[in-house]
């Protein structure tokens, strides 16, 4: 008897997924709803697991369906959107997943298959091990932040560890530290976060569960931006399934210690990925940045200590404490050790979440993964990290994906999403839109960055209308050089990036009307 | 029970779960938008009280986040990600395409009361732009066409 699989991530949902699985259960097959494998240009993926292995067929449409069944019964290959085996698919196949390794295979929700296929043996062997060897191997893995600031995770960890929570009215003996997972994932072009929780959230759970272990937290929240509506939907079930099963809550699996975990909803407001708006956001105000220090590692959480880490960083504790340091320190390249969560997105051919170790070029990804544009344009510019990254022209696609390496460029990897725009692409309007997006999101602490973007709009506007061009631009460069350095964030601090980078490597687009 | 004292009930009885939790004012403002569509200027005192902070606090977390609406909205909310990957393919036609058909600009909602259009930034569907959401159903891959036939839809289901 064949199992049928159907996902029942966003995108895979967003491409008609429900509907296919409807058309199956109208031919009597209920379909299991696993996680995407990222490859979404092949969603709605059909996959179909028998004797033979587990075969896939994709995009598939609901009127496809009796065909492939047909076509099932006698040789599947006959079929159209025949792919082959899944695990085949080169794709799939080079790359390096870490991760990723269970995303797609079942039920996501389900709590037998996580434990399946490796899941809360990382958590398992955390309870046997003392705070300080749980935050020694998360250093020795050389793992960095995967939010966008690459910040060595076993510092941050040793720092909340060591620090001592401050006395309050309520607990005169020293309050709580607290674990924050930051999935506010708003850059455009990213869906790591996403496809880990709406595809393996258990490994959120237990990295998290983990870090609580490590550095002495019992109550942990995360920070789930609305925009992922069913990643809220699947997260809310899996941490009920969770707490049932003991692997979160008091007293986990016996071994008498405590860690409780919810999910908080963001509001719609891109600032609060920036983490110490996004504490703020938590406490139930207005997500304006803090200045640092003091770091959210001594005063974060309600003025305790706090680790702030990114959706990808927890989930990769849980692989650093399954297979041990060393095994996850083999991955990369330099000082950016393990797998990146590459996003393929834009106008590409073939977009979807690429996990490979550090130092594969952005040429390879785009070309080879991507096999070029959606539109079959030649490619232009490629925008690395987000909407404060950088523009990339062809002459930087050479560059390996390594922290160091791109910020000698004056670009930056950030969280890892790579936005594709073909030769129609019009880069003023690109470096507008940026200081427009500021003008939008800004918190408003920040002078240079809160006035300073409305001004950055009309000065490009005018630069366009051809008003006394070139004092306006170095007007536009002056106005970048004061959000550079006056801003405590890097909302106001990188917004020039992309401004500047659309100026230097496509000026043409400036004068041309 | 008119509306409006209904809503007030409302109201008081979410205060009155959330007052105790830590950072309580976002969830209560969600879960009061969720109840009536929209977090009415009037519930400010109460929630402020509620919570022991100062209107002024509540009124300025309100305004805010974009999530949150003073007023009355469309009975479905659609959305249309203005972000890069989605300007990529096309978005900025399809956003013209869609206040042109819909008659309204960003923030303001059809004369029927069906639909309020805004504008997001990133729906993480970035690999099969452009992506809009109706309500909470993310959609991809809307073009001029798709998206005429989303709207229809809506009118359809009324």
């Amino acid at each position: 008897m064949s199992q049928f699989y159907v996902p029942q991530d966003t995108t895979a949902l967003a491409l008609g997924a429900d509907a296919v699985a409807n058309a199956l259960r109208d031919e009597g097959v209920e379909p299991t709803r696993n996680g995407s494998r990222g490859l979404f240009w092949l969603e709605p993926l059909l996959e179909v697991a028998s004797d033979a292995g587990r075969i896939g067929f994709g995009p598939v449409a609901a009127n496809d369906i009796p065909a492939i069944l047909a076509a099932l019964a006698n040789d599947p290959s006959e079929h159209p959107l025949y792919l082959g085996e899944i695990c085949e698919i080169p794709y799939f196949k080079q790359q390096q997943r870490l991760t990723y390794a269970r995303a797609g295979v079942g039920d996501p929700l389900c709590l037998d298959t996580y434990q399946r296929l490796n899941g809360f043996v990382g958590l398992k062997n955390a309870l046997s091990m003392s705070p300080q060897a749980i935050v020694d191997q998360v250093a020795q893995s050389g793992l960095r932040g995967r939010g966008g600031a690459a910040f060595p995770a076993g510092i941050k960890w040793q720092t909340v560890l060591d620090a001592v929570p401050k006395a309050t009215r309520r607990h005169p003996e020293g309050g709580q530290k607290y674990i924050v997972c930051n999935a506010d994932e708003g850059d455009s072009g990213t869906f790591a976060d996403r496809l880990v929780m709406e595809a393996d959230p258990y490994q959120l759970i237990e990295g998290m569960t983990i870090a609580g272990l490590a550095v002495g937290a019992t109550q942990g929240y995360i920070y789930l931006r609305s925009e992922y509506p069913v990643a809220h939907r699947l997260l809310d079930i899996a941490l009920q399934r969770a707490a049932e099963e003991n692997f979160i809550g008091d007293n986990i699996q016996g071994s008498g210690r405590d860690f409780h975990l919810e999910v908080r909803l963001g509001a719609g407001a891109y600032i609060c990925g920036e983490e110490t708006s996004l504490l703020e956001s938590l406490e139930g105000k207005r997500g304006m940045v803090r200045a640092k220090p003091p770091l959210p590692a001594i005063e974060g959480l309600f003025g305790q200590p706090t680790v702030v880490n990114n959706v990808l960083t927890l989930a990769a504790v849980s692989t650093v404490l399954e297979r041990g340091a060393p095994a996850y320190e083999s991955f990369g390249m330099g000082r950016s050790r393990g797998t990146l969560a590459i996003q393929l997105a834009g106008n590409i051919k073939r977009g979807g979440l690429i996990e490979l170790a550090f130092g594969v070029t952005l040429r390879e990804i785009v070309e080879d993964y991507g096999q070029g544009t959606h539109s079959g344009l030649p490619v232009r510019a490629i925008q690395v990290g987000g909407p404060l990254g950088a523009f990339m022209p062809e002459s930087q696609w050479d560059t390996p994906l390594d922290y160091e390496a791109f910020a000698q460029i004056g670009a930056m990897i950030g969280h890892g999403g790579i936005v594709v725009f073909d030769s129609s692409a019009d880069m003023a309007a690109q470096a507008r839109f940026a200081m427009e997006f500021c003008v939008a999101e800004s918190c408003g602490k920040c002078t240079p960055c809160r006035i300073g973007a409305v001004r950055g709009v009309e000065v490009i506007d005018r630069i366009l209308a051809d008003e006394h061009r070139a004092d306006n631009m170095i007007l536009l460069h002056e106005l970048c050089d004061t959000m550079e350095m006056g801003s405590l964030c890097a909302m106001g601090g990188m917004t020039p990036y992309p401004v500047r980078s659309a100026i230097t490597h496509f000026s043409s687009d400036f004068s041309r009307r | 029970m008119t509306k409006e004292s209904k809503n007030t009930a409302t109201i008081e009885r979410l205060i009155a779960q959330h007052k105790s939790m830590p950072g309580g004012l976002l969830p209560l403002l969600h879960a009061i938008q969720a109840a009536i569509g929209h977090v009415p200027e009037t519930a400010v005192a109460a929630i402020a009280t509620g919570l022991n902070l100062s209107r002024a606090d509540v009124h300025g977390v309100i305004s805010f986040y974009h999530d949150f609406k003073t007023h009355p909205v469309g009975r479905h909310r659609v959305q249309i990600c203005r972000a890069e990957a989605c300007q990529s393919m096309g978005s900025r036609q399809l956003e013209a395409h869609a206040k042109k058909t819909l008659a309204i600009d960003y923030h303001q909602t059809t004369d029927d009361g069906q639909v309020t259009l805004e504008p997001v930034y990133c729906l993480g569907n970035c690999a099969c732009s452009p992506s809009v959401r109706v309500d909470d159903n993310v959609y991809a891959r809307v073009d001029a066409q798709r998206f005429d036939a989303l709207i229809a839809a809506l009118g359809a289901s009324q």
